[in-house]
């Protein structure tokens, strides 16, 4: 099926919401991924992508409760989907299997 | 410190963020930037968070974001649009005098943006025919001469032909145009005079000139080959057919090798024969003045066509290398050669030599600016009335706001409403086209060969499309208002709405139309007093009742000894040009004191001349010897200026005559001259220009000989009370001379007029845009007149019933009116002065003071305007108070 693999990017940003748990919001995942990799991440592809995958449906996402920050706006947190998760397995065992394919000594040469 | 939190960013880009995105995606979103911009107002300022604000609104402007378009309303208004037809046919109905104003207006603005259009469409379609035509350029030239003169030439040296031809890839074909095939073709004893250009064969390949007859591959190959168009073999040989048949013209025998469809009238090349180029082509190789790179004035001209695929910077480039190499092999001149796309050249620069007349681009844009200003005036009348009408209309904005209609509803039926009267107007105004259009080509005479101003289909569609633009942007802000009124206010008694709400918005448009409207009539009358003033301006001499004929290569003595004859002629003489009408011929004076040569206009004239055109002699006297050769003339008379200008004898008339000076021309080396007489200062050149040197040669027999004969003018003044019967001897006179060719004779005056044509033409545009302009102004603020005494009517009988005389009730309806005229005033006649005085009046050195005529479209204006508003308050001063106060409501 197409969409079912997944972009670098997209990777990454589906990790990050795994790992900011309950605060997985666009501008928290920005930053985070800013922390996370060192290169300027743009609000506007993260934003892209996010909706991307929720089209996938790869995550889910909801409104918060509305703040004195933001201009009084809500917060979408997006949570990971099962789909997102065995998507998410799916590349680490891909990986992982390369990985273990490359035996020691090749890589200590270079 | 302002506190931070206070500070939002800008609302137009968060209102643009919200009407564009997704309803689900756009709380978020919104969040996420204004986080952003909290953040950004910290770190880098507020100027720049605002910026970044913006920038990230616009960059959020995508597929997934925005909003898909209501298919749900857009498909409710279509099926409203009938009903929105019906109600706007019955608003339309029920206030006609609105609706005539709105229609007239709206009618008599777009007549002339139709002319515009009709106009620029056939313009623009000039040489779209050519298949090839976006790969066609002409070479045309920037010419620096040694003496310090410099111009742009629509014409080329004659040797970049076989340059481009030996030195640029890139370019598929080129042919050399020589313009000056010209004669009396001899058929069977008839002579029909012919014109045509010299060509090569690629001309047939370059443009697309189908033949009707004969090989186009080596139709225009041979020497003497001429190919005839369908027009000019009908013209020659009758219905015979002419190919292959000879013609005899100028002692040389030309075979027709080819007939051409007639060129199409919207070519800018239009000619009755193309020669073949080989036919001149030995007697330029011979000419070393002819090969020189800075002669650019005789009548050649370079067509390329590029390959399909080559590049015209790449051409042009090289062209730049050759013009380099070439200008520093010549010392007398510097050219810079250009490739002029050929859909440009029509509506390009006018440039000297010109293969024919062409309409500059920015003419086109000015009257295209005063037409958009007057449609925009008749559109500011439809907006001003029907806000005003508004009252009368909130309580049905309101019931179809009740009963569900959104404002995208009511917009629609507002701009349906407007685009109907426009479409009406368009029929109104499409007789107005036909009506103007006759006068429209006849303003200048030139218009009638380079326009047809046909109607077509495509056309029609395009004026269609025209209207519904119109009505749009008529209704638009009507439309505009009306979507917004509320509900509420729109039901609950109508008195208490705020109908006055956008007073000042409509006096603005009021003031803006009238302060447009005086400055067009202003201009037209200051246009129209200097316009006269120059006409009757006293030139220096006298041109009063002198007809000059042209010579076209007759014998002179012939005809001025028949000419003289004639009882009405008292006096004949010759010259070389007329002058006074823009008409120069240059030479270059050297005197003694004096070391570089430097530029004087010329005249070559007979001894005639001076006294016949009443030339003051300052000092010395006309021509004292008679010369039969051009090097054995030995006199020269100069004007003052040109005294002052080299120093002759001090500037002192008496003593500078008997200096010697040196003449030299063109083509001429010096001769020595000697100063036999002085004359008063007087213009030789237009009236824009300054007075410069002049100096008049003897004119001799072989003067300006061509090859089969002479060119010149006849000078002769006439004095008669009946010039057409003298005219009709004269042409009689003329026919006795030369059968073959009609006269060619005009009276100086006429002339003089003929040479400010373009002057005349301006001001009878602006003129009768002006009238328009008055035109729709008057009808707009009658109908603002008309509605305001309407709507103060019970006020005014009130009034009434309190002891106010009619004359106080004119001047309490009317004053504000008046102020918003004297506003307008107080705008546009300083303008339009300021405008004249300091940009158009300084281009003509011996204007007149503007004078009083600045003020007579104020009074012509002001005159209407008071009328109508006086007529109508009038009306609703003596209107009876007890009519009036009867009916509550």
């Amino acid at each position: 099926m197409k969409g079912t693999n997944l972009g670098e990017f997209e990777e990454l940003v589906l990790l990050t919401i795994a790992a900011l748990i309950n605060d997985a919001y666009s501008v928290g995942i920005c930053d985070e991924l800013e922390k996370q990799t060192g290169r300027t991440v743009k609000l506007g592809v993260v934003h892209a992508v996010l909706n991307r995958l929720e089209e996938k449906g790869l995550v889910k996402s909801k409104l918060g409760e509305a703040t004195q920050a933001r201009g009084g706006k809500r917060k979408r947190y997006y949570s990971i989907t099962s789909a997102g998760k065995s998507a998410l397995l799916k590349s680490k065992e891909v990986r992982d299997q390369l990985w273990s394919m490359i035996p020691q000594l090749s890589l200590k040469r270079i | 410190m302002k506190d931070l939190k206070d500070i939002s960013p800008p609302k137009w880009a968060t209102q643009l963020l919200s009407w564009y995105c997704k309803v689900e995606l756009l709380e978020d979103l919104e969040g996420d930037l204004n986080e952003y911009f909290e953040r950004d107002i910290k770190v880098k300022g507020v100027t720049k968070a605002k910026l970044i604000y913006v920038i990230n609104v616009f960059k959020f402007f995508r597929p997934y974001t925005v909003r898909k378009p209501e298919f749900i309303n857009t498909l409710i208004n279509w099926i409203m649009l009938r009903s929105h037809i019906k109600t706007s046919m019955r608003s339309v109905a029920r206030n006609k005098l609105f609706s005539t104003i709105n229609i007239v207006g709206l009618a008599v603005g777009m007549s002339v943006s139709l002319l515009l259009i009709a106009f620029a469409h056939d313009l623009l379609s000039y040489d779209k025919f050519n298949e090839k035509g976006e790969l066609i350029y002409r070479i045309t030239s920037k010419a620096k001469f040694k003496e310090g003169y410099s111009s742009k030439f629509a014409t080329t040296p004659v040797k970049i032909g076989q340059l481009i031809k030996e030195k640029v890839p890139g370019v598929e074909e080129i042919t050399m145009l020589q313009a000056e095939f010209a004669g009396d073709a001899n058929i069977n004893g008839n002579f029909v005079p012919l014109t045509g250009f010299y060509a090569e064969p690629s001309m047939l390949r370059i443009f697309t000139l189908p033949l009707a007859k004969g090989d186009p591959t080596t139709a225009l190959t041979e020497p003497y080959s001429i190919v005839l168009t369908e027009t000019s073999a009908k013209k020659l040989f009758r219905a015979a057919d002419a190919f292959g048949k000879t013609i005899h013209l100028n002692n040389l025998d030309y075979k027709v090798t080819g007939i051409l469809k007639d060129v199409p009238f919207f070519s800018h090349l239009q000619f009755e024969s193309l020669v073949s180029y080989s036919t001149i082509e030995p007697r330029i190789a011979k000419d070393p003045n002819l090969l020189k790179w800075g002669n650019v004035f005789q009548r050649n001209y370079a067509y390329i066509l590029l390959q399909e695929n080559a590049n015209a910077f790449n051409v042009q480039a090289q062209l730049n290398a050759i013009c380099a190499q070439e200008n520093n092999l010549d010392k007398d001149a510097q050219v810079q050669l250009t490739l002029l796309p050929l859909y440009n050249i029509m509506m390009g620069d006018d440039l000297e030599n010109s293969i024919r007349p062409v309409m500059p681009r920015i003419v086109l844009w000015v009257i295209g600016g005063l037409a958009f200003i007057v449609i925009l005036s008749a559109c500011f009348n439809y907006t001003n009335l029907s806000i005003a009408r508004s009252m009368r209309r909130y309580k049905e904005v309101g019931l179809r706001k009740v009963i569900g209609a959104g404002r995208s509803q009511v917009r629609a039926q507002f701009l349906a409403e407007s685009v109907i009267i426009s479409l009406m107007a368009l029929l109104l105004s499409f007789g107005m086209f036909l009506l103007i259009r006759p006068q429209f080509i006849t303003i200048a005479p030139e218009l009638l060969k380079m326009v047809k101003l046909e109607i077509t289909l495509p056309f029609m569609l395009l004026f269609f499309a025209f209207s519904i633009v119109v009505g749009i942007a008529a209704g638009l802000l009507p439309a505009l208002f009306f979507s917004h009124v509320k509900i509420i206010t729109a039901l609950r008694d109508v008195s208490t709405a705020k109908v006055f709400k956008g007073l000042s918005f409509r006096r603005a448009l009021v003031v803006v139309q009238y302060t447009l409207t005086l400055i067009f009539i202003t201009s037209t009358a200051i246009g129209y007093v200097q316009y006269k003033n120059i006409l009757e301006f006293d030139l220096g001499f006298n041109t009063e009742n002198i007809l000059n004929i042209s010579l076209q290569k007759n014998n002179p003595e012939e005809l001025i000894n028949k000419l003289k004859a004639l009882p009405e002629v008292s006096g004949v003489s010759q010259s070389r040009l007329l002058t006074s009408v823009g008409n120069v011929w240059g030479g270059f004076i050297k005197y003694k004191g004096i070391r570089d040569s430097a530029l004087v206009f010329t005249n070559i004239v007979d001894e005639n001349y001076i006294p016949l055109h009443q030339y003051e002699l300052i000092a010395g006297q006309n021509f004292i010897t008679r010369p039969k050769t051009k090097d054995a003339t030995s006199e020269i008379i100069v004007n003052e200026k040109t005294l002052k200008a080299f120093n002759i004898a001090n500037g002192d008339p008496q003593k500078a005559v008997g200096e010697e000076i040196v003449l030299s021309g063109f083509q001429q080396v010096g001769r020595r001259l000697i100063i036999v007489g002085v004359m008063k200062d007087f213009h030789y050149g237009k009236l824009d220009s300054d007075i410069s040197p002049v100096a008049f040669t003897s004119l001799t027999p072989d003067a300006f000989l061509t090859a089969n004969g002479r060119d010149g003018l006849i000078n002769v003044r006439v004095d008669t009370s009946d010039p057409i019967e003298t005219m009709a001897k004269i042409n009689e006179v003329w026919k006795s001379i030369d059968p073959v060719h009609p006269i060619e004779a005009k009276f100086y005056d006429d002339s003089i007029e003929d040479a400010y044509s373009d002057l005349s033409a301006m001001i009878k545009v602006i003129g009768f845009l002006s009238f328009i302009a008055i035109s729709i102004a008057s009808l707009g603020l009658l109908g603002m007149v008309v509605l305001a005494t309407e709507t103060r009517l019970k006020e005014i009988s009130i009034r009434k019933v309190m002891g106010a005389s009619s004359g106080n009730l004119v001047f309490l309806l009317s004053r504000g009116f008046v102020m918003l005229l004297v506003v307008s005033a107080l705008i546009a006649l300083p303008i339009t002065y300021l405008f004249f005085e300091k940009m158009v009046l300084t281009r003509f050195p011996f204007h007149k003071a503007i004078g009083l005529e600045l003020f007579a479209g104020l009074l012509t204006v002001m005159g209407i305007a008071l009328i109508m508003i006086g007529s109508q308050t009038l009306k609703a001063a003596q209107s009876n108070p007890a009519e009036i106060l009867k009916n509550e409501q």
